[in-house]
């Protein structure tokens, strides 16, 4: 007996997102995931220059002006956009809240990740920069 | 009943994609963008290693870290599952988990030398 695998396996061309522009938004969404482990990496990176003292904080500061680093920062800042708006519109479909025997609508969910998303911002605009 | 790995994977997608969404533009814009483009001042060293160094801090930040690694890593391994029709899927599920796992240590190091 032959040990092929006799499944049925439709081929799919590697570029098949370029077809639709839904397509598209869906894989940047995707690649969003590369951006946010990038900026974690670049987080981490700021919170040790900070624990290395005085001295390393300004070199990170520094450093942190490199065009090119800066032009990555900003494509991975528009990425990350990408994926809270994405993130946001679609927590309704995942998540169903009733409350006293109603449906929450869609529009007050998202309304109230957006105030979430102002609150923490305020809050760490606030801790840093006191 | 057999333990499946898989809805703790989701879990923390889940949970990493609203830290992602919550709390990472704030930072992004702050420590990638406004200070080295000089939109506004940076702190001094005194009082950011004052913030950076509260117990608090570091376990939101590692909390939050690590989920958002996870929820990369998730992400990532179906972009190649799906978007670029990479069909190795242990090699992928290894090398996306693990280099959460990675980060998380790096985290745990780097966070943990600054408090």
């Amino acid at each position: 007996m032959s040990t092929e695998d006799l499944r049925y396996h439709p081929r799919v061309p590697v570029l098949w997102w370029t077809r639709k522009p839904s397509y598209f938004v869906f894989v940047m969404r995707e690649l969003s995931s590369l951006f946010i482990a990038w900026l974690v990496l670049y987080l981490l990176l700021f919170v040790r220059a900070v624990g290395r003292g005085d001295a390393a904080y300004a070199d990170f500061l520094a450093w942190a002006t490199s065009p090119w680093l800066v032009v990555l920062n900003a494509v991975a800042f528009a990425f990350l956009v990408l994926h809270t708006i994405t993130w946001f519109s679609l927590t309704p479909q995942a998540m169903v809240i009733d409350l006293g025997g109603r449906r929450v609508p869609p529009a007050v969910i998202i309304g109230a990740q957006y105030a979430a998303l102002a609150v923490v911002s305020v809050l760490v605009y606030w801790l840093v920069t006191r | 009943m057999k333990l499946r790995v898989e809805p703790f994977l989701w879990l923390a997608f889940s949970g990493g994609g609203v830290m992602a969404a919550v709390i990472l533009p704030v930072l992004a814009f702050l420590f990638g963008l406004a200070f080295p483009l000089g939109w506004l001042d940076p702190p001094d060293h005194e009082h950011l290693a004052a913030v950076v160094g509260h117990p608090i801090t570091f376990l939101v930040l590692f909390g939050a870290n690590v989920l958002m690694l996870i929820h990369a890593a998730h992400r990532f391994r179906y972009t190649l599952y799906d978007g670029l029709q990479v069909k190795h899927r242990f090699l992928v599920g290894a090398v996306c988990y693990g280099g959460a796992l990675l980060g998380a240590f790096l985290a745990l190091h780097m966070l943990g030398s600054a408090t």
